[in-house]
């Protein structure tokens, strides 16, 4: 356990310590200033620039900014529509995947666009070579560079003072991609390929087993998916068993890689914002109010898993090692709670065990991580739905301090609490209204088990497969709890649908938050100004996440997770 | 501050009285329609109480149980009309003693030349009354013709006569107030009941009330809190069903009140009327909330020196000899000059020359000739047994003194200087030819006016005084103040272009004014005092009128801004902190039955989970009540900055919000298992 618990120390202190020059690097970046990388990677930018027509120059107000985001978001939902709907007969197919059915592709391609990555299909046999590089590669790296770029404009509508001008959308696309993904995707890719992750065109491989049955193992170009699955966010791996396939995830280096992927450039966002900003100060509060929430998180998931599984224990199992079962022995108990509560916070959805077979308590984090969403969350969007709260804190601090609220010196108004107030009832909306129809229709219906097929567990552990569903889809994380047969009309067109809205909702009410707030001046800062770089105000935030978090899911945290712990005593 | 009679204690059993009739008068569903959260809670109590009446008939459920929380349900709703009927009332109070200030009067009007006697309600916009010793002043109106001693004790509550003249910067009346001496021809400016004192009651007493802007946008948080914990007991139920452990619906309505932000909800009108009441307290009228809570965004105070940072006058505190003549003579001098001179610097010249031993002597018993002081010469003095002594300003003395053949000593030049650098005011003294010394005039700081900037500035305020004296003067006398800024030689176009440019980079500035010529600054400023003395088109011009003109009253009406906010956010956060502690009691009893192993989230170890779910929603009721003292009063405030402030809250209401009904609702459930009630 000792050693465990170094290990996951070293792997968030070395994300920690490197997200710090990243964020700088990505400050750079989208402020076009100089960058060590520009002699390599300028070129690129500016021939995807002179290829694609768009005016650098030209800056976009929140409403261009926000219509260029929809618009490139829908062209490219119905191009890979098209392309995993006629994957058949697209080239790069050496295994003869057929086309995905139209409620499974609506439900991928909505996945795929928002960054969500949750897969109703298993990618080695659902996906052709052609659909995993151009449609899910592709995406991978395009919806990452989305939210980063939306983030972006939203930092710069913080900064505003007196101006409507965002940005540019693509430009801002473009130079995530091309100057920050790219290459650190190439860096990771490398190392993986290195621990012995596949990259290849050739079909599935077949091998003669011991045993003298044909066993048909398969493979692709698997390292370059992975490293921006786990970069970017997306989560949606290579094939159905995610990073605990031994070819996405073969070592504890690679673990340690991957790790380190999932979190830099969310945590390296925060950064970023304070260098956007020159508020140094700030992003240290911020970074520190969410890692106030990160770790003792990562603590008790780390402190559940390894104390192993009494139902299991009382079956005569070893739990000496922690409660093992759905885990990877290469990792162990300790990186793989690490993993979970990482990917889920930050709104990856990769998985390096099945969350399915956690401890209650221990899965109940995966489960507040989307809950929260908030916590560095998804690359880009973390911060942008850590703005609505940070807007509830400012306001209701705002007025303790004896002042009309501010927000970095700007009026937050009727108007921008409206814009806040869609976003921070979208969330709790698009996961308990959807659970309590799932669980309506379970329970109304004539012996579910098999009229509907959906729960392998019912009682409390099927609501929490439920439940796990419709969180991951509203946190656009992706991961599944499995135990679910989600491959349902039902599920597949219900998830897609809260994949879709919980994607842009979150993503254009900060924006057009940011963009009101540009307009308005900036007071300057006084002793009697709350100060957002403040300890106090830290504290107030992470008050404000918590309690709201609580009082949102506290009934189906008892209802699902808790409950099925308190039961485990009974048994 | 002056005695006020307006005061009125919190429980006034008048008010008390009115007020519980009014909270249930506003159980109308047409007034609740104005806070959404409320209106969930009446719409809850009526589901519950239909529900236990078909309990009662059916003989099903638990009538005693669903009777007590239909009964606590009403009460909530109750508690809060309460809260802001009492509010009101008041507001409605102190309109009352501003009416009876309004008993119908006759007014003389002058029409062409002859004079008719008319009501004063038939008096319009333009007509010209004349007002004589002993009449009540038939409106509000400018006086154009005489000078008259005035009682306006019915508005400001001071007792002292004020003057009111024509042309200048006195010459606005008020409609209720009492003539003393002399005569006034008045051109009235308003019509009835659209008067200064109109405008005044309706405002109290909450007529006109429309919401600030920060009251709608804190509604729209509290809309979405409520719609959220609307959805999470709405899901509640499939949810549950699920579980196999379906919820009697009166126990989900108490679950949602008790969640929804009912205590600042109940509260939030109450806070705002009540924040008004303590600016009219203060004997200030604001044309707006919105002006209130303008007044606690104030960055930059922009003060008047004279009357606000100094004594009104200048006082000599110290003779300055010329080289060759001694203090005594000096002293001497300066006292015979100013013996007939009534003003204030006059007066303190003759107090200082006292300590010199020389006494006030009788000129009767002279020759003396005074002559007073022009505006040609710049000298006042007198001749007395042939000698002619004068004093007035430095050059003035000079050339007076050069005239005769005379000269200034070089020294004396330098003295004046050297005074004027500390930001007094030499005045030389000279006898014939003689130029005898200088009595150093000072500008009088205030007593503690020093720590209320001091306060100011820890707050984030900047203070910037506002003088026509020279920057050197100016200078000094705001380094001894302790104001951060200074404009000397000020003309209204200067100060119009600093309250510009401080809001050009984001400021909210405050000032007062009286005068005609402050109009434009008074309306360009964020928050606009008039006062009371000063002309009418100061007081349109702003947004407040301090009845008792005192300038200083600023600083007041910037901390009732603050405190109405802090109030507000203290009761928002007070009442989101609350939820956590009803969760714990309301969550375990609801599943208990069909879940039995959440028996340990029952962490206040409550009887029964009847008993926990009535002291939550009982805790719930009972809150209301008790913060309506607070919120009517406003929560306890100190000039600190911010930091310092929020994290003085967030401990008393944030953190003490989360513990207090742990505490409350364990301490009510022990009650309620007493006395067999559940």
């Amino acid at each position: 356990m000792l050693t465990e618990s170094f290990a996951v120390a070293f792997t968030i202190l070395l994300t920690i310590a490197t997200s710090l020059p990243l964020g700088r690097y990505m400050a750079r970046v989208f402020q076009g200033e100089r960058t060590f990388l520009d002699p390599l990677l300028l070129p690129l930018e500016r021939l995807v620039l002179r290829l694609t027509g768009i005016d650098p120059a030209e800056s976009q107000d929140w409403k261009h900014y926000a219509r260029s985001l929809l618009v490139s978001n829908v062209v490219m939902w119905l191009c890979i529509f098209a392309v995993v709907s006629l994957q058949k007969w697209l080239p790069l197919n050496p295994d003869g995947i057929g086309n995905l059915e139209p409620t499974l592709a609506f439900n991928t391609v909505s996945s795929f666009t928002t960054n969500t990555n949750l897969q109703h299909y298993s990618g080695e046999t659902g996906l052709s070579y052609f659909s995993q590089l151009f449609a899910i590669t592709f995406l991978q790296f395009v919806t990452a560079a989305t939210g980063i770029a939306a983030c972006v404009a939203i930092i710069r509508g913080l900064g505003g003072d007196r101006q409507s001008q965002l940005g540019n959308f693509y430009v801002d696309v473009t130079r995530a991609t091309v100057r920050l993904l790219l290459p650190l995707a190439i860096v990771v890719g490398a190392l993986l390929v290195w621990q012995g992750t596949p990259m290849t065109f050739e079909g599935a491989a077949k091998a003669t087993t011991l045993e003298g049955t044909e066993q048909v193992i398969a493979r692709g170009v698997v390292a370059a998916e992975v490293a921006i699955k786990q970069l970017g966010t997306n989560g949606g791996g290579y094939f159905g068993p995610n990073s605990s396939h031994p070819y996405e995830n073969p070592t504890p280096l690679s673990n340690l890689v991957q790790t380190w992927s999932i979190a830099v450039i969310p945590m390296a966002m925060i950064w970023t914002l304070g260098a956007m900003l020159r508020r140094q100060r700030l992003a240290v509060v911020l970074f520190a109010t969410m890692l106030a929430i990160y770790l003792p998180m990562v603590g008790f998931a780390v402190a559940q898993e390894g104390a192993g599984n009494p139902a299991i224990a009382r079956l005569g199992a070893d739990q000496s090692t922690g409660s093992m079962e759905g885990k990877e022995v290469r990792f162990g108990a300790g990186l793989s709670a690490l993993w979970g509560v990482t990917t889920t916070v930050t709104s990856n959805g990769s998985v390096n065990s099945m969350h399915d077979s956690w401890t209650p308590l221990g899965g109940l984090m995966p489960l507040v991580g989307m809950w929260l969403n908030n916590i560095f969350g998804g690359v880009g969007v973390g911060f942008v739905n850590m703005l609505v709260f940070i807007v509830v804190a400012v306001f209701v601090a705002g007025m303790m301090i004896g002042r009309t609220p501010e927000l970095l010196g700007k009026k937050v108004e009727a108007k921008e609490m409206k814009l806040a107030s869609l976003a921070l009832l979208w969330h709790p909306l698009a996961i308990l209204v959807p659970t309590a129809i799932a669980c309506h229709v379970w329970a109304t219906t004539p012996d579910p088990g098999t009229a509907l097929g959906w729960l392998e567990n019912p009682g409390p552990h099927g609501f929490t497969e439920m439940l796990y569903e419709w969180s991951s889809a509203a946190a656009n994380n992706g991961s599944g709890f499995e135990g679910l047969g989600d491959n349902t009309p039902f599920w597949n067109i219900g998830t897609g649908l809260a994949m879709l809205f919980s994607r842009y909702i979150p993503i254009l009410a900060p924006l057009a938050l940011a963009g009101f707030l540009a307009r308005k001046p900036t007071a300057p800062e006084t002793a009697g100004s709350l100060r957002a770089d403040s300890a106090t105000f830290g504290f107030t935030l992470w008050a404000v996440v918590v309690v709201l978090g609580l009082l949102m899911f506290l009934p189906v945290a008892v209802l699902g997770p808790i409950a099925e712990h308190l039961a485990l005593g009974s048994f | 501050m002056a005695e006020h009679a307006r005061r009125i204690s919190i429980w006034d059993p008048h008010i008390v009285r009115q007020a519980v009739i009014d909270s249930v008068r506003k159980l109308d569903p047409r007034v609740q329609f104005r806070n959404p959260v409320m209106l969930i809670v009446e719409v809850g109590s009526l589901v519950t109480s239909v529900i236990w009446v078909q309990e009662l008939i059916g003989g099903t459920g638990s009538p005693l149980f669903t009777g007590q929380v239909a009964a606590w349900l009403w009460f909530t709703v109750l508690f809060a009309n309460f809260a802001e009927a009492m509010a009101e009332g008041r507001g409605k109070a102190q309109a009352a003693a501003l009416r009876k200030t309004r008993a119908e009067t006759l007014a003389l009007r002058l029409r062409e030349g002859s004079e008719e006697t008319v009501p004063a309600s038939a008096l319009r916009a333009g007509d010209v009354v004349r007002v004589v010793a002993g009449q009540i002043i038939p409106g509000d109106g400018e006086a154009i013709e005489g000078v008259a001693t005035v009682d306006e004790s019915a508005i400001t509550g001071e007792s002292a006569p004020v003057i009111r003249e024509s042309g200048g910067d006195r010459s606005a009346v008020t409609g209720g107030t009492r003539v003393l001496s002399d005569s006034l021809v008045v051109r009235i400016t308003a019509n009835p009941g659209s008067t200064f004192l109109d405008r005044m009651i309706a405002l109290v007493e909450g007529a006109v009330r429309q919401k600030t802007p920060n009251e709608i946008a804190l509604g729209i948080l509290l809309a979405v809190l409520t719609l959220v914990f609307l959805l999470v007991v709405v899901t509640l139920q499939p949810l549950a069903l699920y579980s196999g452990a379906a919820v009697p619906v009166p126990v989900l309505i108490a679950l949602l009140v008790c969640l929804i932000p009912t205590t600042i909800g109940a509260l939030i009108s109450a806070i705002g009327i009540a924040g008004m009441d303590r600016l009219v307290q203060h004997n200030v009228l604001a044309t707006s909330g919105r002006a209130v809570e303008a007044a606690g965004d104030v960055d930059t105070l922009l003060l008047d020196k004279t009357g606000t940072i100094t004594l009104g006058n200048r006082q000599a505190v110290a003779f300055v000899p010329a080289p060759g003549v001694t203090v005594q003579t000096l002293a001497d001098a300066a006292q015979l000059s100013s013996l007939a001179d009534e003003t204030p610097e006059g007066r303190s010249i003759v107090v200082l020359a006292k300590q010199f031993g020389i006494r006030a002597r009788e000129l009767a018993a002279h020759q003396a000739q005074l002559v007073p002081f022009s505006a040609q010469t710049r000298m006042s003095g007198i001749t007395i047994d042939g000698r002619e002594i004068r004093k007035g300003a430095v050059d003035a003395i000079a050339r007076a003194v050069e005239g005769r053949g005379g000269i200034l000593p070089h020294e004396v030049r330098a003295q004046a200087d050297q005074i004027a650098r500390q930001g007094g005011t030499p005045l030389a003294v000279a006898e014939s030819a003689r130029v005898l010394g200088l009595v150093h005039l000072k500008d009088i700081v205030k007593g503690g006016i020093r720590e209320r900037f001091a306060q100011l500035r820890a707050m984030g305020i900047k203070t910037v005084m506002i003088t026509g004296d020279n920057p050197l003067t100016a200078a000094s006398i705001a380094a001894e103040a302790g104001v951060d800024d200074f404009m000397a030689q000020a003309t209204p176009e200067d100060k119009l272009k600093l309250i510009r440019r401080e809001q050009a980079n984001g400021r909210m500035v405050a000032m007062t004014g009286d005068g005609t010529n402050d109009a434009p600054a008074l309306a360009q400023a964020d928050v606009g005092v008039a006062m009371n003395t000063g002309t009418s088109a100061a007081k349109e011009a702003g947004n407040m009128v301090d009845l008792d003109s005192n300038p200083t009253k600023l600083l007041e009406v910037v901390e009732i801004g603050k405190q109405l906010l802090m109030t507000r956010g203290a009761l928002t956060t007070f009442s989101i902190a609350n939820d956590v502690a009803k969760y714990f009691a309301i969550i375990p009893a609801m599943f208990i039955l069909a879940l039995p192993q959440l028996a340990p989230l029952n962490v206040m170890g409550l009887a029964t989970p009847q008993s926990a779910i009535l002291s939550a929603v009982i805790f719930n009721a009972v809150i209301i009540i008790a913060l309506i003292p607070l919120a009517l009063r406003g929560i306890a405030y100190r000039p600190l900055g911010a930091a310092a402030i929020l994290r003085r809250n967030m401990l008393i209401y944030g953190v003490g919000g989360v513990v207090l009904p742990f505490v409350g609702i364990k301490a009510i459930d022990v009650v309620l298992v007493a006395l067999s009630l559940a």
